[in-house]
């Protein structure tokens, strides 16, 4: 307790914190780049019951040490006990909750549209305004590229699913932090 | 060096003197190094047992406990005794025997995953893929399970690997692992609020558990009670970790603790959690759960904070480092120790009208409660005692009333029927010097009976004091008291004739079945050499009293029923 508070603690001035922020959260985990370090991490999370969003894993710039990029609906798990839970596995070193407005967060998807003559340069069009790349093109298909915010990814979605969408893959959402942190 | 023998001097570095194991096709390597050892290998006749064994000598001497097993069924026997140390928190180290590196993965003959099927049961687990990883992996191994929160780490080592040859270098640095700092000390802020609180505090208790045990601080939790007559309750797993003689225990609490205990917690205005989870057997129905109370909790394990029953003053930390500092704190308040006069006073009329109780026995009937208390006088209260899982364990933690922490040996969490007579073998080559009884159930104590050859081929001389009452006894009192009395499956009048089975063992086989000769019966077994079990024919029917019904909250704690006089 600092100095100038009140020398007594009343019980009841004490107040548990809210469990749930009701947001979507970016956890960013450093760990190990072990053999089985991501079963030890996705078998917690089904152990605990924790539902994950999307998950993303891959190297950094230090070849011992990898990040996983994952999102979970803080609406529906207290993210402190998450994070808490994953701190207990040896093999993980820093979990990094991304604060929304200081994080850059992009995902990349796949589209496969059908793409008759007659809709073809709809599609094309979709692509510049979202600025999405066209990396393949076929007799009756179209493979489009979109990198972005989930929400964008989602939206491009929308406008495409009309035309007859095929396939669809995404990545996961991956972040860093904005500035110099 | 051979990479086994290497294994056995990282082993010896660590102070190693005991291991309990079984070997195996897989393992060979490791036990042709056993042979040269400077540890006593303890040749256990299941690999669970090997596992509890461990356990129980962990639990027994504060030291970490080691067991082998080979791959395949040897390692999957051990599971069972990796899950019961993960959830008692048990510092073990289980060390595998797998299949060569170039069988791993193709179904090999004994080969199982063991990593794979016991990531959920361990605090870490480590596969050896260079033979020059052993003596590392040892090291970390011990430093994971004894450090922070205790746990179970399992190190797998593939056959060929064990046989290579390498270079050994004595490793002589301290264990860092970059991912892992348990914080010790707890903030010394959050303690100063917590004094506070507690001065404010008109109805409060200190429910402990075993993380005092597990961090031998009931000295440092004496020194808190003592700061100011603040009553003690504890969970099945802290029993022990303060006196039973003292006048401010009010027993164990949770689904079979005291009403005063229960009670206590129901009408508590703040709780002091001390190395304890808050499990079901303990909260009941969560919601309705110390519905009054403010919570300080004081754990080694942050996760464990908020984790079922919020925390309004979390202390992550030692507790052997976080009490003397709370005590300290709450001493220079000088508080006026009077505020909870009338606490006591509720409180010594719930001790004075809600005891616990038992019908006697008539015409020389054993009650199982009074066989635990006849056990307390005959080991003076004085012996190390485990149990089994069910009414006896139970009864034993009622009516036993443990004095000093580590004498108290049992499954909390995991509830492993045919724990006690393994880990009663590990307690006593833990404690060579110290009287190891083992109460057991006829239930549970078929369940690793074949460790009654280990204790008589190693000389181990506990003595297990079996509880006969014919059933498996809880579950039948579940069956008796929430699905009508159909009785499923619960009958154990077909076991076998104990004092035989006993001396077919090359043990001491006795049996009692008069209420007024047991305690002298106890003693002569207490004082026959070797292992002896003792047959006590108690009441079939018994029902363990008093109970929080599963699902219920404490005000809903039903009594054992009386008789009209």
């Amino acid at each position: 307790m600092e100095a100038g508070t009140p020398q007594a603690v009343k019980l009841e001035d004490l107040h548990l914190p809210g469990q749930l922020t009701g947001r979507k959260h970016i956890l960013s985990i450093l760990v190990e780049n072990k053999p089985g370090v991501l079963a030890r991490v996705a078998g917690l999370f089904s152990r605990r019951g924790f539902n994950i969003d999307t998950l993303a894993v891959g190297p950094t710039d230090d070849p011992s040490i990898s990040r996983i990029t994952l999102t979970l609906d803080g609406a529906v798990h207290p993210i402190d006990q998450v994070t808490k839970q994953l701190h207990k596995l040896i093999n993980v070193l820093k979990i990094r909750d991304m604060e929304p407005e200081e994080t850059v967060a992009r995902e990349m998807a796949l589209f496969k549209v059908s793409s008759a003559v007659e809709n073809r340069a709809e599609i094309i069009q979709f692509a510049e305004i979202f600025r999405a790349k066209i990396v393949d093109v076929a007799r009756r298909t179209m493979t489009i590229e979109v990198t972005g915010s989930a929400d964008k990814i989602e939206a491009f979605e929308r406008m495409v699913r009309p035309h007859g969408l095929v396939e669809m893959v995404r990545t996961g959402e991956i972040a860093i932090s904005r500035g110099s942190d | 060096m051979r990479a086994a023998d290497t294994l056995m001097e990282s082993l010896k570095a660590e102070g190693v003197k005991h291991v309990f194991g079984i070997p195996g096709g897989a393992n060979l390597p490791i036990y042709d190094a056993v042979v040269d050892a400077d540890f006593r290998h303890i040749q256990a006749r299941h690999e669970q047992g090997a596992g509890h064994a461990a356990e129980g000598y962990a639990k027994a001497s504060g030291k970490v406990g080691v067991a082998f097993a080979t791959s395949g069924p040897g390692a999957t026997n051990l599971i069972t005794a990796i899950a019961d140390a993960m959830l008692d928190s048990v510092p073990t180290v289980f060390i595998t025997g797998q299949v060569k590196t170039e069988l791993i993965g193709t179904d090999g003959f004994q080969e199982a995953d063991v990593l794979g099927a016991t990531l959920p049961f361990v605090k870490h687990s480590f596969q050896v893929t260079d033979p020059r990883q052993i003596p590392e992996y040892v090291h970390e191994s011990f430093h994971i399970a004894a450090t922070g929160r205790p746990g179970p780490v399992l190190l797998d080592i593939p056959t060929d690997l064990s046989r290579a040859d390498i270079e050994y270098e004595p490793r002589t640095e301290p264990v860092e692992l970059p991912g892992y700092k348990p914080s010790t000390e707890g903030n010394i802020k959050q303690v100063r609020i917590a004094a506070k609180a507690l001065a404010n505090a008109r109805r409060p208790i200190l429910y402990t558990g075993g993380g005092v045990i597990n961090g031998n601080a009931s000295e440092e939790l004496r020194e808190l009670a003592g700061s100011d007559r603040f009553p003690v309750t504890s969970t099945l797993m802290g029993l022990g970790g303060f006196p039973a003689s003292s006048d401010q225990w009010l027993g164990m609490l949770g689904m079979h603790g005291t009403w005063s205990a229960n009670q206590a917690m129901d009408r508590a205005d703040l709780i002091v959690a001390v190395g304890a989870r808050f499990d079901d057997r303990i909260t009941g129905k969560l919601s309705e759960f110390a519905p009054h109370a403010k919570v300080i909790h004081i754990d080694i394990d942050p996760a464990e904070i908020s984790k079922n029953v919020g925390a309004h003053i979390p202390i992550v930390g030692d507790v052997k480092q976080v009490l003397p500092k709370l005590t300290r704190e709450y001493r220079a308040l000088q508080t006026d120790s009077s505020r909870l006069d009338a606490w006591w006073e509720t409180l010594r009329g719930w001790q004075q009208e809600h005891p616990l109780y038992y019908e006697p026995g008539k015409d020389g009937e054993i009650k199982p409660q009074f066989m635990i208390e006849a056990l307390h006088r005959a080991t003076r209260g004085e012996a190390i005692v485990t149990s089994d899982v069910g009414q006896h364990q139970m009864w034993t933690a009622q009516y036993y009333g443990f004095e000093k922490p580590r004498h108290w040996i049992n499954s909390g969490g995991l509830g492993t029927m045919g724990f006690g007579l393994p880990a009663a073998i590990g307690a006593q080559v833990g404690c060579p010097d110290e009287t190891v009884v083992c109460v057991a159930g006829d239930g549970s104590l078929i369940m690793n009976v074949q460790e009654l050859a280990t204790c008589v081929t190693e000389q181990i001389p506990v003595k297990v004091f079996l509880m006969n009452n014919g059933y498996m006894g809880m579950v039948r009192q579940w069956q008796e008291l929430f699905w009508d009395r159909r009785y499923s499956a619960v009958d154990m009048t077909g076991s076998p004739d104990w004092v035989k089975l006993a001396e077919a063992f090359g043990a001491t086989g006795m049996r009692c079945e008069n209420a007024d000769e047991l305690e002298g019966t106890m003693v002569q077994a207490l004082e026959t050499e070797g292992p002896v079990l003792v047959d006590v024919r108690v009441t079939a029917e018994e029902n363990c009293y008093p109970m929080i019904p599963p699902g219920n909250a404490a005000r809903d704690m039903v009594e054992a029923p009386r008789a009209v006089r």
